[in-house]
């Protein structure tokens, strides 16, 4: 996914007022000039000419780089959701690992993206499982790394 | 001497040993396979570490490195892919060796040249830091300043790409340090109402996004052909090594001097080191047309810089807390996590753990010997190891590892955040190593900016007040603004010529 330079440059810009704009909000710290909008408000004036400078570079390429050219593989329909697959699988583990549980979550995560990495299905589902309880065994055992339990929890070890 | 004694007795218990044994395994799997660098091997490490003392933790880094900028070399060799970066400077050489039936020769070169060059670094690392850091007590926080300032500024300009891509990317570090509650008025920035963002961005899930998810969703989304081993045997590697090391035994030392030297430098490591050497070494040669047909010089040259590179930017980083390249900048985060304030105080208060990590690199480079020796012989094996089966592993790995700093799913909402960000970066040309400098660097730069204004009252002449400072200060503003002016004055020459 390569976007032209212009449209960073624009979304910077954007991204850089609305932060000096937030910053003004801040509170002055009583006796002193300079309080804790100074420092943001300085990196966002940078990040500001940044936005112009490419905003204006792209512009002068508009000829030779589209505004959007999306990579070889997004036009690919099975490649596209197998790059959603990746994001998705932290999503569904922030939503549910607590009340699943580590293992069956994991176990789940990885089978389906091994799946979909095109591993047969007993050796993803033996993978999956194997790794899964490596990991915790590591981190809940070892480094005492309160992973959840989950609807496990009735036989926790 | 006591205190390079009881470093020792440190490094040398059996728990360390273990620890930095498990990590040489672990970096030389890592660094061997395409698409895994020396950098996502230290983010995947992190967590682990994160349980352990000082000692082996640092251990155990120093040794994951040092493996994986070696191991980098077998692909690169073998496949023509280079296993990290820093290896992509000769992997075409190397590979044009193999091509002729002299892996053994390729191979054994760059592992004794990056056990010399990261000896060569270490000793450099061991008799520089610590006069540096007498000299550097001296500092305020106007020196502090300017020296995170050209440090920071480095980044940048070194970095791989156009700088204005390398400051947009800067920043956007900087600003990510200033989420969280600000350090002079603890008012709560930027956190919209999370109490979690309160806290700020932790520095070890945005790290294992940026470094390690957007690797993942990079696999996913290229199609990399199933890799081919050119050279099915490989022989006994040290066979005629003598004569080569022999020969080249200037480039040896060379290559070692400018690793060291890059850096050293804020912000460029081990893979421009490579470049640079490799650049110089062919520069310099006698031969200069045989480059690129599989000639061992270039070999040796950028195989002992990026090794030597390692150690040199652990410098900066120990000396004034300013990373070398993005690995130190991980290693910061990780010292300022075990209460071990990088700076020169604790080369004061604590010498005996400074001078343990020098004791590390030292095993770890001599280690690299033998193991490394262990590492081409299995690399066949290493090298068919199916990516697609390796990728959700990662993918697990990295989850837990966000999870396991605070124990909540936050964490792991960063790394997804950032990965995503690091992913859309990357593919745009914004190099990613600027903005871990920036979030890793972003308080201290911050800190010592608000109390200079301060004490300067606001004063922008009294950044310059005292000399080092002032000096300090000129170099920074000269590396801003003097490449623009030269171009700009070339540029009224030319008009005026015309």
């Amino acid at each position: 996914m390569r976007f032209n330079d212009a449209v960073f440059g624009i979304v910077l810009l954007i991204f850089a007022f609305a932060v000096i704009a937030y910053s003004q909000t801040f509170p002055a710290t009583f006796g002193q000039r300079y309080g804790p909008d100074l420092f943001p408000s300085l990196i966002a004036g940078g990040l500001a000419v940044c936005g112009l400078l490419l905003t204006l570079k792209g512009w002068a390429a508009r000829r030779k780089t589209p505004w959007l050219e999306s990579g070889e593989w997004s036009k690919d329909w099975h490649k596209r959701v197998t790059f959603a697959l990746v994001p998705l699988a932290l999503v569904f583990y922030i939503l549910f690992s607590e009340f699943l549980g580590f293992l069956p979550t994991a176990i789940l995560i990885l089978f389906l993206l091994l799946r979909r990495f095109s591993v047969r299905p007993l050796a993803a589902l033996g993978i999956a499982c194997v790794t899964s309880l490596i990991i915790h065994t590591i981190f809940a055992r070892f480094l005492l790394v309160p992973l959840p339990w989950g609807l496990l929890q009735p036989i926790a070890w | 001497m006591d205190i390079l004694l009881t470093a020792i007795g440190l490094v040398f218990t059996p728990y360390v040993l273990l620890v930095m044994l498990g990590a040489a395994l672990f970096g030389l799997f890592v660094g061997s396979i395409p698409g895994l660098t020396a950098t996502m091997a230290t983010a995947l490490l992190i967590p682990i570490t994160f349980f352990m003392d000082p000692v082996p933790a640092i251990a155990a880094i120093v040794t994951t490195v040092a493996m994986a900028i070696f191991a980098g070399d077998i692909p690169g060799c073998l496949l023509r892919i280079p296993g990290t970066p820093a290896s992509a400077a000769y992997a075409d050489e190397a590979h044009a060796l193999t091509a002729k039936g002299q892996a053994e020769r390729a191979l054994g070169t760059s592992l004794v040249c990056a056990v010399i060059g990261g000896l060569l670094g270490t000793l450099v690392l061991a008799t520089t830091a610590p006069l540096l850091a007498e000299f550097a007590i001296q500092f305020s926080s106007f020196e502090y300043f300017w020296l995170a300032c050209l440090g920071l500024s480095c980044a940048v300009m070194i970095s791989t790409g156009s700088v204005l891509k390398g400051a947009v990317s800067l920043l956007i570090g900087l600003f990510i340090s200033t989420i969280g509650i600000d350090i002079t008025a603890g008012h709560p920035r930027f956190t919209f109402g999370s109490v979690e963002m309160m806290g700020g961005i932790s520095f070890i899930p945005a790290m294992i996004g940026m470094f390690a998810v957007s690797e993942v969703l990079r696999y996913v989304a290229s199609s990399r052909h199933k890799p081919q081993v050119t050279q099915q045997s490989i022989g006994n590697v040290f066979r005629g090594l003598g004569p080569v090391l022999r020969r080249y035994k200037l480039n040896l030392l060379r290559g070692g001097a400018i690793g060291t030297a890059i850096g050293i430098l804020p912000g460029a490591g081990a893979d421009i080191a490579a470049w640079v050497a490799y650049a110089v070494s062919k520069r310099f040669s006698r031969e200069p047309e045989k480059f690129g047909s599989g000639h061992v010089e270039g070999l040796v040259d950028s195989g002992s810089a990026n090794n030597a590179g390692l150690s040199g930017a652990w410098v900066p980083a120990l000396v004034f807390g300013i990373p070398g390249d993005s690995i130190t900048a991980i290693v910061i985060g990780v010292l300022y996590m075990k209460g071990m304030n990088p700076g020169p105080t604790v080369f004061l208060n604590q010498p005996e753990l400074i001078y343990a990590v020098f004791v590390a690199f030292f095993l770890a480079n001599l280690a690299l010997l033998p193991l490394g020796f262990l590492a081409i012989r299995l690399a066949r094996q290493v090298l068919h190891m199916p990516q697609r089966i390796l990728m959700p592993i990662i993918l697990m790995f990295c989850i837990v590892g966000a999870f396991a700093i605070n124990n909540t799913v936050f964490g792991i909402s960063i790394m997804l955040v950032l990965g995503l960000l690091a992913y859309i970066m990357e593919e745009n040309g914004f190099p990613i190593a600027p903005t871990i400098l920036g979030i890793v660097l972003g308080t201290m730069l911050e800190d010592n900016f608000m109390s200079s204004m301060i004490k300067a009252d606001g004063d922008l002449l009294g950044f310059f007040s005292r000399p080092i400072a002032s000096v300090l200060g000129i170099v920074t503003l000269s590396i801003w603004f003097l490449p623009p002016v030269i171009r700009a004055v070339r540029r009224a020459k030319q008009r005026s010529a015309q």
